[in-house]
């Protein structure tokens, strides 16, 4: 029987280790921290990633708004990073002292209603989950229980993505505009900004990142993980075998809407701003792509994908600014081409096979060694 | 009226059902009674409304007006999943099982419990769903299948499939939709016992063009035509009924 109680089969035990080993040991021992705080970055890419491999992959619910939840969870973590860069001392120079110096700037004299319960960090994380998923329960509740779905739920989601960077740059009094919320600098008095705390944040950027991975996985081996893909094959079968298929979907979306706000979150910490630029449609899709890339049926390979690209990004759009962009769709269509299951894919058909086939001829090489041990010299190892 | 001779209660009572598409009336003012243990055969032309019967009762298409009660219940104001969960289940015409799944993760999911979102979080593959699984596999004939992805069956290893993807959720009434449509002679024989099987303690509602399967299972028969019935009965009344024989039988 190939059913386990395993939680990882055997190459999946690789790629948790390989990658384990790639993010806690390799990186933070071969960059600075600089580059390491890129990674950071880009890794803050790959919670969305895993959730879409989640909603899109098994569940087959293209949603091209995450950026909104990435956006939603990082703006909620960069309120309350902002309200405490703005204390009175810091900001005695304001007409108003206490409040963040964007809403000086728009003549706003006291901290809106909205803002008051992120003084606190409970709150805080407790919103940073909680307010995507709710946002996340209502869209999914109004489409999927209306039976929309496929390009036209893509469509609505972009189309989200599109109203709320619109609604964060318009109410700039509250939300800091198109700059975003900048010059954030502790956490509960504790300087993100030095290269130490970089170190310890990606650290626990890495932890949260397997924790999530430990989640999806977790998702995936149960019951619930067989439906999604079920579903995305025949929805109406799943239907007609007595279950509720827009709830599964509603599911989906959500832990998708939850794994990138915590991406989000993240983000603000570890990048120390949060902007709309990170909200709308394109860094929605970028997201998708990243995920194509990476392989939507992979959760290891979703992390790849989101690292891979974001080094691409970086060093490319430094060298050809103008070109990246044209690089970046031409990826897209290349990977839902020919790769559509991106490089997980490429990894199971192309070398997972040579691995296996190279590890079987040793083992029985071994074994012949074995057999007559003490025929002539040493094998050559 | 004798005092306490009540009539037999119907298992299925379709009463007045219409469904109009755009003013075409595919199902026009329909009744029609399935009682417990029955096995009923719909035949009738190409567009006569068979199968627009079955995705009404169960669900899949809404009535526009009329009724449907299953045991009492009135199916026409459930959602499909609610009245899959009364004990109504429903087989496709075209095989639809999860090809990206195995035989026997196609038949767990089909496996009455844990059917919510936390449920089936919480679902455990215990003793009484494996050895539920194979039982059903066996009747089958999956049997040494279980672990084969559903997309490697044949087309009727996979109808085979999802009447066993039905038979574990142990419906009352089994509505099938043409079952043995694109089979090859010896997979017919075998869907025959298979159903011969199977329709045992329960109602069974069947699609079905193959005459010779027709006459070998049903109890009954009823001839649609433009979304009406043309004639009810036995076999061998619906057989030498002349509007039968004109409008279908007859070519």
């Amino acid at each position: 029987m190939i059913i386990t109680s395993r939680f990882f089969n055997r190459s999946e035990l690789i790629g948790f280790i390989a990658l384990a080993a790639v993010l806690f040991v390799i990186l933070p021992l071969s960059l600075d921290v600089f580059r390491l705080n890129l990674v950071a970055k880009y890794l803050t890419y790959a919670f969305v990633a895993i959730g879409l491999v989640l909603c899109w992959g098994y569940g087959g619910i293209l949603s091209l708004g995450q950026g909104v939840f990435f956006g939603l969870g990082g703006y909620c973590m960069a309120m309350f990073l902002k309200l405490e860069a703005s204390s009175v001392e810091n900001t005695k120079i304001q007409s108003t002292p206490g409040i963040p110096d964007f809403m000086d700037w728009n003549q706003i004299t006291s901290l809106p209603l909205f803002w008051q319960p992120f003084h606190s960090l409970t709150f805080t994380i407790a919103a940073i989950i909680l307010v995507p998923g709710l946002f996340a329960l209502i869209i999914g509740t109004a489409m999927f229980k209306r039976r929309v779905g496929g390009t036209y739920f893509a469509i609505i989601t972009q189309a989200v993505a599109a109203i709320l960077t619109i609604l964060i740059v318009g109410q700039q009094g509250y939300t800091g505009g198109i700059n975003g919320m900048t010059d954030l600098r502790t956490l509960r008095g504790w300087d993100i900004r030095p290269d130490h705390a970089k170190i310890i944040l990606y650290f626990f950027e890495v932890f949260l990142l397997f924790v999530c991975i430990g989640i999806a996985q977790f998702i995936r081996l149960t019951k619930l993980g067989r439906i999604l893909v079920a579903m995305r094959e025949q929805e109406d079968r799943v239907r007609f075998s007595g279950y509720s298929v827009a709830n599964f979907k509603i599911f989906a979306f959500c832990m998708a809407a939850i794994f990138a706000a915590i991406g989000g979150a993240m983000f603000a910490l570890n990048v120390g701003f949060m902007s709309p630029s990170f909200v709308g449609i394109v860094p929605s899709i970028e997201m998708v792509i990243y995920t194509a890339v990476g392989g939507r049926m992979s959760i290891f390979g979703a992390v790849w994908g989101s690292l891979l690209v974001n080094f691409a990004k970086t060093s490319l759009s430094e060298s050809f600014p103008q070109l990246w962009l044209f690089g970046l769709g031409a990826l897209f269509i290349a990977v839902v081409l020919a790769f559509p299951n991106g490089l997980s894919g490429i990894w199971a058909d192309y070398v997972q096979p040579r691995i296996d086939r190279l590890l079987a001829s040793r083992k029985s090489k071994a074994g012949a060694w074995a057999d007559n041990s003490v025929a002539d010299g040493a094998p050559a190892e | 009226m004798l005092i306490g001779h009540q009539p037999k209660p119907f298992l299925l009572a379709v009463e007045a059902l219409t469904v109009s598409f755009d003013g075409f009336k595919a199902v026009n003012n329909l009744s029609f009674y399935v009682e417990e243990n029955e096995i009923r055969v719909i035949i009738g032309p190409n567009g006569a409304g068979k199968t627009t019967v079955l995705d009404l009762i169960c669900g899949k298409t809404k009535a526009t007006s009329g009724s449907i009660q299953f045991r009492g219940k009135e199916l026409t104001k459930l959602k499909e999943n609610q009245i899959v969960q009364t004990g109504v289940g429903r087989k496709f015409q075209t095989p639809s099982v999860f090809e990206d799944l195995t035989v026997f993760e196609n038949l767990e999911i089909s496996y009455p419990r844990g059917r919510t979102v936390f449920g089936s979080l919480a679902f455990q593959r215990d003793d009484a769903v494996r050895q539920r699984v194979e039982e059903v596999a066996e009747m089958i004939f999956l049997k040494d299948r279980l672990d084969t992805y559903a997309d490697q069956l044949s087309h009727g290893q996979k109808q085979w499939l999802e009447i066993g993807m039905l038979l574990i959720q142990d419906p009352e009434l089994l509505m099938l939709d043409e079952p043995v449509a694109g089979m090859s002679v010896s997979e017919r024989a075998k869907t025959a016992e298979l159903l011969n099987r199977i329709i045992k303690d329960r109602s069974v509602l069947v699609i079905e063009h193959d005459m010779k399967f027709v006459e070998d299972i049903a109890h009954k028969v009823t001839v649609l035509h433009q979304g009406q019935i043309l004639s009810e009965g036995t076999m061998e009344k619906v057989k030498n009924d002349p509007k039968v024989i004109e409008v279908y039988l007859g070519h």
